[in-house]
């Protein structure tokens, strides 16, 4: 049976950051674009997590730390543009947002 | 070992079904619940890697709050219908999106895959994980000391981040009602509100009758303070 060791953890996390990236870039629902970056930013804390274990430094956790802390204040200012937008235009998505179109 | 493989495997599982059905799944709320699904799992691996720590946090601040205040919006703007499965603005739009895909997964597996199964690099001389202390004290002794300008920092940006929602959530225009907001303590509003009840609840009791309900008399205590 094949061991476990990082490389498997570094794979699903890369996994996982393309699905959201795919996610991002095709949907249109300005929320579930959001959800997607949430699961990018959980990919890379997943392999940030597995290098501090690899590398045996505690520093990478600290970083996830402040990801979540970050990942945390983008979502609230996200979440109030994203309203904010709903008030004036019912049903809006991605595409609709284009008035600064050049 | 074995027990290790399998958690690994379960976990992993579970994260890619919830990661999927994130992007596939057509109604926001399975969105969020999908989501929920992913971010447990990344925690359990959080575990298995021993950063307890973490995963407490990334159940209670991610799964916890980040995904209410996701259902909240989606409750709030009721966006919760299917999406509309019309034609991509932009031309080949999704074929982009799976070659965009396909580049980011071959170049970081080849990436990964081609040095062999050890991480290359400098293993930690200053702040190692040796064991000899629980991992939440390891991880605050580097926060409140190499990292200490930095968690200042992020009060600041939570602080800004709080201010920023609050003036987008506003409606444009629309002053304060000051008459909302009258002076004086709370106490002091409180009794003057007791008192004004008081003295109007002595005449409906006057010309009550006997069999009056409990519910008629919390119905004039209700008027009376209106």
């Amino acid at each position: 049976m094949l061991a476990l060791n990082e490389t498997w953890y570094l794979v699903l996390a890369a996994m996982i950051f393309t699905i959201g990236a795919v996610g991002l870039l095709t949907r249109k629902n300005p929320l579930v674009m959001f959800m997607c970056v949430e699961l990018m930013l959980n990919a890379v804390n997943l392999t940030f997590v597995t290098f501090s274990k690899a590398l045996d430094d505690i520093a990478g956790q600290a970083i996830v730390f402040f990801v979540m802390v970050v990942a945390a204040a983008e979502v609230v200012v996200g979440l109030g543009i994203i309203v904010a937008i709903m008030r004036r235009r019912q049903g809006a998505n991605a595409d609709d947002i284009s008035l600064m179109r050049g | 070992m074995r027990v290790e493989m399998f958690t690994f495997l379960l976990t992993a599982a579970i994260c890619l079904a919830g990661s999927a059905g994130v992007v596939l799944l057509r109604n926001p709320v399975h969105n969020a619940l999908s989501l929920v699904a992913t971010l447990f799992g990344v925690a359990v691996l959080f575990i298995q890697q021993g950063a307890y720590f973490l995963a407490a946090i990334q159940v209670i601040v991610y799964a916890g709050a980040i995904v209410i205040l996701f259902l909240f919006v989606i409750m709030l703007l009721g966006v919760d219908k299917a999406e509309g499965l019309d034609r991509d603005p932009i031309l080949g739009q999704r074929p982009a999106a799976i070659a965009a895909a396909v580049a980011i997964l071959g170049l970081s597996l080849t990436a990964l895959l081609s040095v062999g199964s050890r991480v290359t690099g400098q293993a930690s001389t200053l702040a190692a994980i040796d064991g000899s202390e629980p991992n939440i004290n390891a991880l605050a002794k580097v926060l409140f000391t190499d990292y200490v300008f930095a968690f200042e920092i992020t009060s600041v940006l939570l602080t800004v981040a709080v201010v920023g929602a609050v003036v987008l959530s506003r409606k444009a225009g629309s002053a304060i009602d000051v008459a909302e907001f009258p002076e004086g303590t709370t106490a002091d509003l409180l009794q003057a509100k007791h008192d004004a009840a008081a003295v109007e609840e002595d005449v409906p009791e006057e010309v009550a009758t006997e069999d009056e309900t409990p519910e008629g008399e919390a119905e004039t205590t209700e008027e009376a303070l209106r």
